[in-house]
């Protein structure tokens, strides 16, 4: 048994400890936000936050996990919110298949938070992990150089945006 | 079983409703199933169709072509949002189901491809919502007592502007009227003056989706009870299974069955890590295919041979052809290659199947849903209407999810365990079990009389097709259903042995000397296929013809000193769209004076999928090493819709095509592809990624396509500008400097 933190919640899992934690997050505590994408820590698509730092979670067995904090998409923001990342993401029209949007967001919002005023070289070098296969990245590097403009102009370090979530998508099953 | 009939394809109607809810669009006839209703309220009335409202006013669109990034779900939601001049976010999309109702017109069947959706939909679906306007309004009038001038239709409210008494009430107040009139037909649609929406930026509607993780792609699918397979497929595509030995991955944890599809061996467990682990365990000793012969080390060899020997089939004529080169002044010829390149969507393809008693659920991103449907449905023996297709978002698509293999493999390895099984092909599966873009060879020969005019220009190519592998897929399900499996099976397959003796397929010559006005013309094929599968790769043929005409039309100009950009204006003159938007990307590009500090510059243009995009390649090389720093890209289009979805596709084409420029190649080696993931198979990533800019030429000509247009000029446009920065000419892709 193994437990770490999933979005600020303790959680305990059976997995075997070999097992990646991507496919610990989607297929047995299904949240399917984190993507898979190449199976080798290559594209990025799997990215989520290890106390914070950006990791590819498709080869980061769950034994290496016990005891830390991991964020996925789904727990960037409190629920209902937007964290600056996304708002700038919609702003901008960043997603276009949007599959590897999730990795995107995790990589360019784990930068903001260690460097809020990043230059494009260190944009670059901290997004170079992650593929998007259509091509969005004037986008994505656009959309991280407005989000750290409005971090840096909020009166505190994390506002999340009140934007009510305002589109939703009929359920699956 | 009911039979389905066509005609009604362009046929709008508005259909009374019942339980109160309007329903808009294309019915479905009687093989309208219960399973793909959908009701959203209590006593509504449930059909196929491409609108409804509410008696509470919810605006509910069913999408009828598949987003997979493209744009085209928040496209067609502002052709609804216009008519019915209401906000694209008050509107609730749903991707459609599989349904006759939801065919593209451009093909009669249910497929997204071909940048097609916004030009065929752009008018009709717009009448939908038009229709839909003055039935509520007419509606209105006769509850209000109002006469319909004095009403207007804004944001879900209808809005009286009487002086006596103003008001507004909810759409949904006068659905139940609105079912009892008659059905308002050819309602005048809002003139381009009074646009809210079309011609405007806005953020796509699956921005928010999108950036938040709740965009549900096909691996997304989910529901208790269900188990996940993974496979081991034959390293040589087509390969069978000969003998298996699965003792070792029967005993490890989670593995609940091993299941041989013939093509492969698929483990089902109760997650997918448990079932890539057993897979891994697998010894399957397997039959060979023809295909196991073959090595691409020697297929640009054995086309090159093949183009001097053979005549080929001729697929377009003008004048003399190539016969005029006897009387040209100066005379050109060069060869061209591009390999065999894979897709590589981000989404490795998968497909989810729930078959139970007379019912199967299909879950799945594709850009074909209807033949998906009787694609399953052949396969576990039920009738087409008994399949429901759970149309998801495509994790990408550019031609890949047009193909039904995955789909297939899901249904076969549903049927044999008779399990809820959700089929992930790993990486690695993807990449080597493709429908690759085909590999070409092109010779090209030209003629220029002492003014420097081209006299002739001729082109031959060699190499597979891309249709009949299509056909081969596609013949069975859009065959009638008493078709009997086989029969259409053995229908598709004679797609092949038609291309390869009479007809020339028209995706392997597209493009290839089309553009440009010349008095004699010529375009033959020659069909040289090693039985790798091929498919549509966006932009299809136009994606490698342009980079060979363009190369050779650059290469004929300096070739005879002539500017580039004047030169490709002198020859196409007869189509203003094209030299308006080649001269509009060489006018902001500054052409002849790069931006860049040391930057050479190379142009290119291209028409394909009924527009016409020009580009601008400054590019630098340093000890070997290509950097491209700005490309400026002009486009038209037409009519454009949201001006924002237009520049975010030409970025997207034209880094997508920087990958396969510079990067893409697939090689067999005895019949094996050798690439697996994205060490070998790189795809371009940010510090690569130049600055782009965009420019669309102004029109209020009808829409045409985006999604692939913006792909043709870039390699060319580079390899133009690498032969101007070092004087060597690159005829290879991709695009490398020895």
């Amino acid at each position: 048994m193994i437990s770490f933190q999933l979005n600020g919640q303790p959680v305990t899992t059976d997995a075997a400890p070999d097992t990646p934690l991507l496919w610990v997050i989607r297929d047995l505590f299904q949240l399917k936000g984190s993507k898979f994408g190449c199976g080798m820590g290559l594209c990025g698509a799997c990215t989520m936050h290890l106390d914070g730092e950006a990791v590819r979670t498709c080869v980061l067995p769950i034994a290496a996990i016990a005891g830390k904090q991991i964020t996925t998409i789904e727990g960037l923001s409190p629920e209902g919110s937007l964290h600056k990342v996304q708002q700038a993401w919609i702003d901008h029209s960043v997603a276009q298949c949007g599959y590897c949007q999730s990795g995107q967001i995790m990589s360019a919002a784990a930068l903001l938070a260690n460097n809020s005023n990043p230059s494009d070289s260190e944009i670059d070098q901290a997004m170079q992990g992650n593929i998007c296969r259509c091509g969005t990245y004037p986008r994505i590097k656009q959309a991280i150089k407005d989000a750290a403009s409005e971090l840096n102009s909020s009166v505190s370090y994390y506002e999340p945006d009140n934007t009510p979530l305002r589109h939703s998508q009929e359920a699956i099953s | 079983m009911s039979e389905m009939t066509t005609s009604r394809r362009s046929f709008l109607k508005l259909i009374s409703a019942a339980g109160g809810g309007l329903v808009m669009g294309v019915p479905l006839s009687g093989c309208a199933s219960n399973i793909t209703a959908r009701s959203h309220e209590p006593g509504e009335y449930h059909h196929d169709a491409f609108l409804q409202i509410t008696p509470s006013s919810a605006i509910h669109f069913y999408m009828p072509r598949s987003e997979m990034g493209q744009g085209i779900y928040h496209g067609l939601t502002t052709l609804i949002a216009e008519e019915l001049n209401t906000s694209p976010e008050l509107i609730t999309v749903h991707n459609a189901p599989a349904g006759d109702a939801f065919a593209n017109p451009a093909y009669g069947v249910q497929a997204t491809g071909g940048s097609t959706s916004m030009k065929q939909h752009f008018l009709p679906l717009r009448q939908t919502a038009a229709n839909a306007r003055a039935a509520l309004l007419n509606a209105a009038s006769k509850k209000l007592g109002e006469p319909v001038d004095q009403l207007s239709l804004i944001d879900g409210k209808i809005v009286t502007r009487s002086s006596t008494k103003p008001a507004e009430y909810p759409f949904g107040d006068f659905v139940e009227q609105a079912n009892q009139l008659p059905t308002p037909k050819d309602t005048p649609l809002k003139p381009a003056s009074q646009f809210r929406f079309i011609g405007k930026d806005r953020p796509r509607i699956d921005g928010q989706l999108k950036s938040t993780g709740q965009a549900k792609f096909g691996i997304d699918a989910d529901f208790p009870g269900l188990k996940r397979a993974a496979v081991k497929l034959c390293p040589v595509h087509g390969g069978q299974v000969k003998n298996y030995d699965d003792s070792q991955a029967k005993t490890m944890a989670g593995v609940l069955q091993v299941v041989n599809f013939g093509q492969g061996v698929a483990v089902i467990a109760d997650h997918y890590w448990q079932a890539k682990q057993a897979v891994a365990q697998l010894q399957i000793e397997w039959q060979m295919p023809e295909l196991a012969k073959i090595s691409t080390a020697e297929l640009q060899q054995t086309l090159k041979q093949t183009l001097s020997d053979e005549e080929g089939q001729e697929a377009r004529k003008v004048g003399d052809g190539r016969t005029a080169l006897s009387k040209s002044a100066k005379t050109f010829a060069a060869e061209y290659w591009a390999p065999y390149i894979a897709h590589a969507t981000m989404e490795p393809m998968n497909c989810t199947v729930h078959l139970q008693e007379q019912r199967c659920d299909v879950w799945v991103g594709s850009q074909a849903p209807q033949a998906a449907q009787a694609t399953v449905a052949q396969i576990v023996g039920l009738d087409r209407e008994q399949v429901e297709v759970h149309s998801m978002f495509l994790g990408g698509g550019f031609g890949r999810r047009s193909n039904l293999d995955y789909i297939e493999q899901a249904a076969v390895i549903a049927k044999l365990s008779g399990l809820p099984v959700q089929l992930v092909w790993s990486r690695e599966d993807d990449m080597q079990n493709d429908y690759y873009r085909p590999a070409s060879l092109a010779h090209f020969e030209a003629g220029i009389n002492d003014q420097g005019k081209l006299e002739v220009l001729s082109a031959k190519r060699a190499g597979p097709n891309v249709m009949p592998y299509t056909l081969e897929e596609f013949v069975p399900t859009v065959a009638p259903q008493f078709l009997a499996g086989n029969l259409a099976k053995w229908a598709g397959k004679q797609t092949h042995g038609l291309m390869k003796n009479w007809v020339v397929d028209e995706s392997s010559v597209e493009g290839l000397v089309d553009d440009y006005q010349v008095a004699n013309k010529e375009c033959r094929h020659i069909t040289v296929d090693p039985g790798l599968t091929t498919g549509a790769w966006r932009a299809v043929g136009h994606s490698f013809s342009a980079f060979f005409i363009e190369s050779f039309m650059d290469e004929i100009a300096h070739g005879s000193n002539q500017d580039p950009l004047q030169f490709r204006l002198d020859h196409s003159q007869h189509d203003p769209r094209f030299t308006r938007t080649l001269q509009l990307a060489a006018e902001k590009a500054n052409w002849g004076s790069a931006q860049h500090p040391g930057a050479a510059q190379g142009i290119a243009v291209h028409s394909s999928f009924d527009s016409v995009s020009a580009q601008v390649a400054e590019v630098t090389v340093e000890n070997g090493k290509i950097n491209i720093h700005r490309i400026v890209c002009a486009i038209d289009c037409g009519t454009v819709v949201n001006p924002d979805i237009v520049i975010a596709q030409m970025e997207s084409c034209i880094n997508f095509g920087l990958t396969a420029a510079l990067y893409s190649q697939i090689d067999l080696v005895n019949g094996a592809v050798q690439q697996s993931n994205f060490h070998d198979y790189p795809m371009l990533r940010m510090t690569e990624a130049p600055t782009i800019e965009v420019h669309i030429v102004p029109s209020n000509e009808p829409p045409t396509g985006v999604g692939e247009p913006g792909l043709p000029p870039v390699a060319p446009a580079v390899a133009n500008a690498i032969f101007a920065a070092t004087g060597k000419r690159l005829r290879s892709l991709p695009l490398t400097l020895g």
